[in-house]
């Protein structure tokens, strides 16, 4: 217990730096993937063509391999660089490869969301002269995301917890790669690890209770 | 009927196919609807009485042949597409309002979103349509909180407030319980006095006795007959419609 109050101070830091990264990711992720879940259902082949090959890509590789490739490939290869701080730009690095690989699952859930608005709207909407795009935004999407609210709950809680891994994207400061710092010189300790659980279940299971509530009270009634 | 000396029609199919796979739907289709007409579309079911219905704001895209609306051959797709959609009025056999949306939003939505009406004057023009409908106090409610028959009565409301040329009615009564066609089919009527043009697709005789200039009779993927209503009920002139009414007029 002593060594959960010694440390907690920089454990906290670091728990901070898994907050952040999930509201950028958050925020990032639920607008690449509606815009994602547009070019799927698009009447434009080649857009949907695109969306689809880079879902079934983003979506079935390991994150860890999305973070390297994020650090390694992007940054370091290609130099795409966001701040000439290494630490910063190693955040922001994690926070964009963790908001495309979200995204690719938001996709897919606002799109099983899609496919249970009656065909009916769609053609209610075309028919009173809206254009693809304004049916989608005013019509459809907003039923789709009130049917998906609780499995998008559910992805954001996945998408918090893998902000654990940031390790692999060269993003040294979350709580999980300051835990194994802790660890290096105290040793392993069972009150760190619950700390850390306690901590990430205060994040996550408000969400799981909050979209439970909020799908029931928005369900679109038929 | 012509209203405003415009002898040209309004809605000119010639030789218009449809398959839906090796299914032959629509067979050389040739038909006119005047300005201020209301041609009434009946026909045994599987006939393709909806499918002609859909393709004049295509809803179905047709294989050969040709449409023109108002003078104007039916756009493939795109701006032009949508702005000939928000000329014609539809109206579903399964009202197909937007279930998220309150009956008032659902009435304003085209005339803001198409048409560029101010908010208030969409509101004012929704309110007058939906009084005339007879749903003005639903106005905050959501579709599922209202019948059948009113949520009909709405999209017909939400199908004028475009200022249509003409309404499209694919079977608007076919989902209701009987005692709510009745008042669905009232506002139908008063729509035809009032010189509105209207194609619809329905099997309520009494509506095309009583309202239609011209009935048109469907089978099998082809116009089989076109007549007066009280020709075409009195009087057919083929066996396949003569034999049709002997069906459903009997008892």
């Amino acid at each position: 217990m002593d060594e959960l109050i010694k440390y907690a101070p920089v454990l906290a830091e670091g728990f901070l730096e898994n907050v952040k990264l999930s509201l950028v990711a958050a925020v990032a992720s639920l607008i690449l993937g509606t815009i994602l879940v547009g070019m799927r259902v698009s009447p434009t082949p080649v857009l949907r063509a695109a969306a689809t090959v880079y879902v079934n890509v983003v979506r079935n590789t390991p994150l860890t391999l999305v973070l390297a490739f994020s650090a390694l490939g992007l940054s370091d290869q290609l130099g795409l660089v966001f701040s000439q701080e290494p630490s910063v730009n190693s955040f922001w690095i994690v926070a964009m490869g963790l908001s495309f690989y979200t995204a690719s699952f938001v996709c897919e859930a606002l799109r099983a969301g899609i496919n249970t608005v009656p065909l009916g709207q769609a053609e209610a909407a075309r028919s009173i002269g809206l254009s693809f795009f304004q049916s989608l935004r005013l019509i459809i999407l907003p039923q789709a995301f009130r049917a998906v609210i609780a499995p998008l709950g559910s992805v954001m809680i996945a998408m918090i917890k893998n902000t654990t891994v940031a390790t692999a994207g060269g993003y040294l400061a979350d709580a999980a790669a300051t835990m194994k710092e802790v660890f290096d010189t105290t040793g392993a300790s069972i009150p760190i690890f619950i700390g850390i659980v306690i901590a990430f279940m205060a994040l996550t299971m408000p969400i799981g209770y909050f979209t439970g509530w909020l799908s029931r009270r928005l369900a679109v009634a038929r | 009927m012509t209203e405003n000396g415009d002898a040209t029609p309004l809605v000119q199919m010639e030789h218009v196919n449809k398959h839906f796979g090796a299914l032959h739907v629509l067979k050389d289709i040739n038909l006119t609807v005047s300005r201020g007409e209301v041609l009434v579309v009946i026909g045994p079911s599987g006939g393709g009485k909806s499918t002609l219905c859909r393709t004049i704001n295509r809803l179905e895209t047709i294989d050969d042949g040709r449409i023109v609306f108002d003078g104007q051959v039916l756009p493939a797709e795109g701006k032009a597409l949508a702005r000939l959609r928000s000329d014609v009025g539809m109206v579903f056999q399964s009202f197909n309002l937007f279930a998220h949306k309150t009956i008032r939003e659902n009435v304003t939505l085209g005339p803001v979103k198409v048409r560029r009406q101010a908010r208030d004057a969409a509101d004012k023009r929704a309110m007058e349509l939906l009084e005339r409908v007879g749903i003005a106090a639903q106005a905050d409610k959501y579709p599922a909180q209202l019948s059948g028959g009113q949520q009909q009565r709405v999209a017909i409301a939400r199908a004028l407030a475009m200022d249509p040329k003409m309404i499209l009615f694919d079977e608007p009564t076919s989902a209701l319980d009987p005692e709510m066609v009745q008042e669905v089919l009232d506002v139908m009527i008063g729509l035809a006095r009032d010189g509105m043009t209207m194609v619809v697709v329905t099997h309520e005789m009494g509506f095309a006795r009583r309202a239609a200039n011209r009935v048109v009779f469907m089978a099998d993927g082809q116009v089989v007959e076109e007549n007066t209503p009280d020709e075409f009920f009195t009087n057919a002139q083929t066996d396949r419609a003569r034999d049709f009414l002997s069906k459903i007029l009997t008892h």
